[in-house]
Formats: structure tokens, sequence, C-alpha cells
């Protein structure tokens, strides 16, 4: 039964429409304070919108219970009945569904703790656990549920960064596998990206874009989209287009790319992810701009340069590189772009044209 | 500031327990930027106290600027903490949040506001300043913190314990900026506890890897990448970690699942017979569509678009290994071929490298 929100409204949530299609995964991808949360409540039951309507097959949803429903909410503060072992926490909502058989809840408890690897916690009670292996634990309990909507809420931030990561891969396969409708609320772009599945980018109460996480990637809709999408967020250049022209400074023309071609002339802000700066030209039609080292981060396997442009009036830039590639602090560099990776907004923020790769 | 060493430290919580911290002996260096790294329960947090003075260690000895400290009390170590959540007092101002551990040490009134001006200075807070800090976000509150533990002269070291927990990945990304700008600005001496690789890596000069209560490697971002001693520090480091196969030495090849891969016999001395692993780093497989000399037939499972790279899933014969590939790349479909550059290949008994 397809989940149905229309013109919703509560809160700093405004004009909030979208369907979730039976077995879906969504994401909804946004800041902390982006109204995740709220709008995870609403689809839930638990609070009654201001204006307009969440429907089930129809039926408002506030009107019947959750547990009518089959609805689970995962909550980034996990909740575990503390007077239960892991294995009863994990087995409740089966057991509660009765015609399971004693054997298939054993079966279905040992296989999803073994998925999230508490399996050798099963005889522990939650206060013997880490913060970690409780969310866990809570999250092995809303998976054990068949059909039904699931809404899991940021259900991995409390969770060590390693382990995050080797969830956050596993997930997208065990979601693959459950009929539920899955909704999950992360702020965190790299988790939209590994989880796959459709993108809902939500900022101060309002839906900016849907569709798929490595599309919204590719093809921002506005200039906030693009900064809420990747760490470090996409860079800004402000340039013109001028017949068949690209100027981002006096120095720094090209011919203009064709994913340009059809654009009006006039000022526009360019975008570029971090990593397709380069520090060196990767073509001879490459742009390229001076900038100073502010600062250079080295991760081992990466190096993230921030780098302050020669011209006063631009924004910071940050040049994501593959390998360690020190600089010297106020040393001077140039970054070098290749028209072909520039995103076009116009003055408004709105996508004119995305890059041509 | 300061610099600290530990040597030989060990830690039990009760006479039957495990040691939470085993056999530990190092220095931070006056004006490090330090980071300690480990998963949960291996032992950093019972490190960072023993260092702020919250525990006292069953052995061994700490010692500030050469002065033996093991037993000082945690006031009279001039060690400062900032912890996962921001500490703040919320009904005063920015300032006076800044000013008050100056004015609980008694420092004259105008050199408070000389030192509360030039700490705000260095962390943006100048504007803020008069700002009451209930009216803060999450991230400039702990940048308040983050001044409130450097704010005084006599401070020997600052600890910051997952500084980070409660703030926006997007918002991380600025502080960290900020840290490593007090860091230059400042030189003080600071050592900062992490799960995450990200804010140690990036943070840091020195990285103390750590598991199960012990310290497993201490190296630059770059050692622990390039060469970890450790197959748990391959794995523990990257995004993700090294991938490990089984193999056997012959001559001046390796023999993994039954082919055969040229090694660099330069790299380390004769292991003997037995068992081995190869670890290789995601980042340093080359995948190809077409076969190219040296290069080993994979099945592909998957790829997933990441952004700015895909992440693919292989496997040789039953093996499965993970390939790092670059945003552009072309990806083969079905089947490829992996090479395995012998400069990056490095070989592991019973989890420690050889060399």
């Amino acid at each position: 039964m397809t989940l149905c929100l229309e013109g919703v409204a509560r809160g700093g949530l405004a004009g909030i429409d979208f369907e979730l299609e039976d077995g879906s995964l969504t994401v909804l991808l946004g800041p902390t304070g982006a109204g995740k949360t709220s709008l995870l409540r609403l689809m839930a039951g638990l609070d009654k919108p201001a204006a307009g309507r969440v429907t089930q097959g129809g039926v408002d949803v506030h009107r019947v219970t959750p547990r009518q429903r089959k609805v689970g909410f995962v909550h980034q503060r996990f909740v575990n009945y503390p007077a239960k072992t892991v294995y009863e926490n994990i087995a409740a909502p089966l057991r509660q569904a009765q015609r399971v058989s004693r054997s298939e809840v054993d079966a279905k408890v040992r296989a999803i703790a073994e998925m999230l690897r508490i399996d050798g916690l099963l005889e522990r009670r939650p206060s013997e656990l880490s913060g970690g292996q409780q969310q866990r634990t809570a999250l092995a309990r809303a998976l054990t549920r068949e059909g039904g909507l699931l809404l899991l809420d940021e259900p991995l931030v409390n969770l060590d960064y390693k382990l995050r990561e080797e969830l956050g891969a596993e997930l997208r396969a065990i979601f693959a596998r459950r009929s539920a409708t899955l909704v999950f609320a992360t702020s965190d772009p790299s988790e939209a990206l590994a989880l796959g599945g459709r993108t809902l980018v939500l900022d101060a109460g309002r839906v900016l874009q849907t569709g798929s996480a490595i599309d919204v990637y590719r093809r921002p809709a506005s200039v906030r989209v693009g900064e809420l999408t990747s760490v470090p967020p996409m860079n800004w250049i402000s340039g013109r287009l001028a017949s068949g022209r690209l100027q981002l400074e006096p120095s720094s023309e090209v011919v203009r790319p064709s994913q340009f071609e059809a654009l009006p002339d006039g000022a526009y802000r360019f975008g570029v992810r971090p990593h397709h700066l380069q520090l060196d030209p990767s073509s001879p039609h490459s742009l390229k701009l001076t900038a100073t080292v502010e600062l250079s981060e080295l991760s081992g396997s990466e190096t993230f340069l921030h780098l302050r442009p020669a011209d006063a009036g631009r924004a910071p830039l940050v040049a994501h590189q593959a390998g360690t590639r020190p600089r010297s602090i106020g040393e001077r560099v140039d970054v070098f772009i290749d028209p072909k990776r520039l995103h076009a907004f116009d003055e408004a923020g709105r996508l004119a044209a995305a890059s041509g790769l | 500031m300061a610099r600290i060493d530990i040597e030989d430290v060990a830690h039990r919580y009760t006479a039957d327990a495990a040691w939470a911290v085993d056999a530990l002996t190092h220095s931070f260096r006056d004006g490090s930027a330090s980071a300690i790294l480990g998963p949960s329960g291996c032992g950093k947090t019972t490190l960072l106290s023993i260092l702020s003075g919250l525990l006292h260690p069953t052995r061994g000895t700490l010692r500030i600027d050469g002065r033996e400290a093991t037993g000082l009390p945690p006031r009279q170590r001039k060690i400062a903490q900032v912890f996962q959540f921001p500490v703040v007092y919320e009904a005063m101002t920015v300032f006076e949040n800044l000013a008050f551990p100056l004015r609980n040490g008694g420092m004259a009134k105008d050199e408070v506001k000389t030192r509360v001006k030039a700490t705000a200075e260095l962390l943006g807070l100048t504007a803020s300043l008069d700002r009451r800090a209930s009216g803060l976000s999450a991230d400039e509150q702990q940048i308040v913190s983050l001044g409130r533990g450097l704010i005084r002269p006599d401070t020997a070291a600052l600890l910051l314990d997952e500084p980070l927990t409660v703030i926006d990945p997007l918002r991380r990304w600025e502080i960290r900026q900020k840290l490593r700008h007090v860091h230059q600005e400042t030189n003080a001496t600071l050592v900062y506890v992490t799960h995450d690789q990200t804010e140690a890596l990036t943070f840091a000069d020195e990285v103390v890897v750590m598991d199960q209560g012990r310290v497993m490697q201490v190296g630059t971002p770059r050692e622990l990448f390039e060469t970890p001693k450790h197959a748990f520090v391959g794995h523990f480091i990257g995004s993700p970690g090294m991938n490990f196969l089984p193999c056997r030495l012959a001559g001046r090849e390796l023999l993994v699942d039954g082919h055969r891969l040229p090694v660099d016999r330069n790299a380390f001395t004769d292991p003997g017979s037995g068992e081995l692993e190869l670890g290789i780093r995601p980042e340093f497989l080359e995948l190809a569509r077409e076969e190219v000399d040296g290069a080993l037939p994979v099945r592909i499972r998957s790829a997933s678009a990441l952004g700015d790279h895909h992440l693919v899933r292989v496997a040789l014969g039953e093996r499965p290994l993970q390939v790092r590939v670059p945003d552009g790349t072309p990806i083969p479909t079905e089947c490829g071929f992996l090479r395995f550059p012998p400069e990056w290949i490095r070989l592991y008994r019973d989890g420690r490298l050889l060399t």
C-alpha cells in the first residue's frame, strides 16, 4: 500500500509532497534541523499534519494505530527492553506476530544477529552492551519484521566509524532482501550514496530534490543541493558565458564547453566537486585559477587542500587529490579545472546546466 | 605547552579484569598534534583518563615536561579537555564563558580581556562575544568549549575526546579546519581521541593506533596507509580497509589461489616456509577490461557509484576483493583483469608485516 504525503505541513515542514511505493528504499538526506525526524514522525502517524494529508492505501495514517499498520521506528537514541536478553529483544516482534513457530523465530533471530555481528551476545542484557551493540540490537529487532513500514532515524550515527562503514555497505544488501518499505534518515551524503535507493534532499523543512542518490549527486538541482551532497561540499566559482566563451577571470577563458551551448549569455555561478580541482592541467583546454594554500590535510590516501583564490572576491576552494601531496601553507598554486566538469547555476541558485561528464 | 611521556603504563579496573591498556610507552612531543585512534573498547578512553589524571594507572609512570606526574591530581596537571558534548554555561555570554577559567585562576581584569579577545579572534568568535551561549548551535558551542580549553596561558596540553560526535558531517569539516588552524597558530600540544580515521588522519601529524589495550602502530597518516605493520591497522585504516588473501612464496613469485604474482623480493627478508597473507589496498589495485601483463582474471560482483569513486567488488576464484576505481574510469561488466602493482603488495605472517 503506497504511503502518500500531500501538501503536508507541520512546525518547520511545509509543502511536502511525495509517495513511497511498497517495498521501496528512500533516504532522507539533510543537515541537523532540516526536519528529518519530524517528517518520520508524520509518516509513522505519531504526529498529525497541521495541513495536508498522510495516507496509506487511501486511509489517514493517524486513524490507524502504528501496530495495525506494522510501523517500525528505530531512533537515533536506541530503545531496548532492559530486562530482556538480546535474544528476547530481537524476538519480541516475532512473538507478538503469533503465527511464527518457535524454530522459525530462532532461525530468524540468529540470522539477523549474525548479519549485525551480535550473534555472540544473544544471552546478554542491554546494560551489559556498549552503545554500538545496543544500537545494533534495536536495529536487529526492527529488521526481523517483514512487510509494513520501517523508519530509521540516523541509526548508524552513534556507531564506530569502521562499523558504520561496514554496516552501511551490508545494509544495502539487507534492505534489498526485506519486503518492508524503508525510510532511512541521514545527514551524511556518503551514507546516502552507499545505501543507494531514492534520495530525498531535505533542508529547512522543504524537499529540495528527489532522485537516485547518484543522479542527485551528479545533477544537483540547486546550489544548496550541491552543498549538501558531498563532504567537502561543491566549490563555487563565479563567471560569465559570453558569445562562444566561458570566462572566469580575464586571464582564464576557454571555449564554451558543450554542456553550456544552449545557455543564454550572462553571469553564472559555476559549481565543481572538490575532486575535479586538479593541480596539473588535465588538458590544454583546462581553466586555470591562481590560489594560495591555507591548509593541507592529509589522510594517508588522500590530500585535501584548502585554497584562497588570488582574486580576493572569490570564495575559498577545496581540492581533493588522490595520494599524499603535501603543500606548504602560503604556497601559491595553479588550480586547473576541466570545463566539462562544471555545473552552471543561475542567479537564483537553480541548476541551469549540469556537467557534461 | 608541554611534553607528556608515558612509560610502560598499564591499567585494569579490577584485579581480575583484563588489562584495559597494557604496556604503553609513548611521548607526546611539545607542540605536536597527535591522535589516538581505535575501535570502541580499545583502551583509548582509559588512556585519556590516565593523561588527564582521572585515573591512576595500575602500573607505569607519566611525566609532564620531564617531571613525575603519575599521582598528580587533575587540577595540578594543567591539562585541559574538550568532551563529546559541548561544556558551556548556557546562561553566560561567549565572552563570560571564555573568561571563566581565567577569572577562576585570579587573572587581572585587563589581562582577561586581552586574552579572551585574542582567543576569540583565533577561533572566529569575535562577532559572537556578546551572544548568550544558549543561543548558539552545537558546533558553535563546541568551538566555545575549545576556546575554554585553550585560553589559560599555563595549559600544558589539550585533550580532545571525540569532539565532533554531535556535530553535523558538513560542519565537522569546518571545525577540523579550525583545529588545524589553531595548532598552526599556537603550537599547542594537542591529543585527539577518536574512532574516526578521517578525523584522526587529517588532524594529526602522528597517529597512535590502538586495539585491545595495546598500541598496534605509531606513524604518520601516510605510513599507516602505505605500510600497515599489522593486519589490524590495514583493516582499520582506509575506506574500505586493506584486502587480504592467503598466499605462499615461491622464489620471486607469490602463489595466490593457483595464480602467480611477481613480488619485490628486496622488500623483506626470507620468511621461511608456511602460510602468508598478501595485503593490498583497494586504491592500489588496477582493474582493466582487457588482459594486461601479470593481471589476474576476476569476476565482477557489483559496482557502486559513491560520488568521487566507484567501489567494485570482485572475486578472484572464491576470494572476494574490493577495488576503488576513480570516477570516470570505465568499469568492466562481468569479467575483468586485476593487476597487483608489486610495490604495493605487503606480506603478513600471523597478522604482522614482513619486513
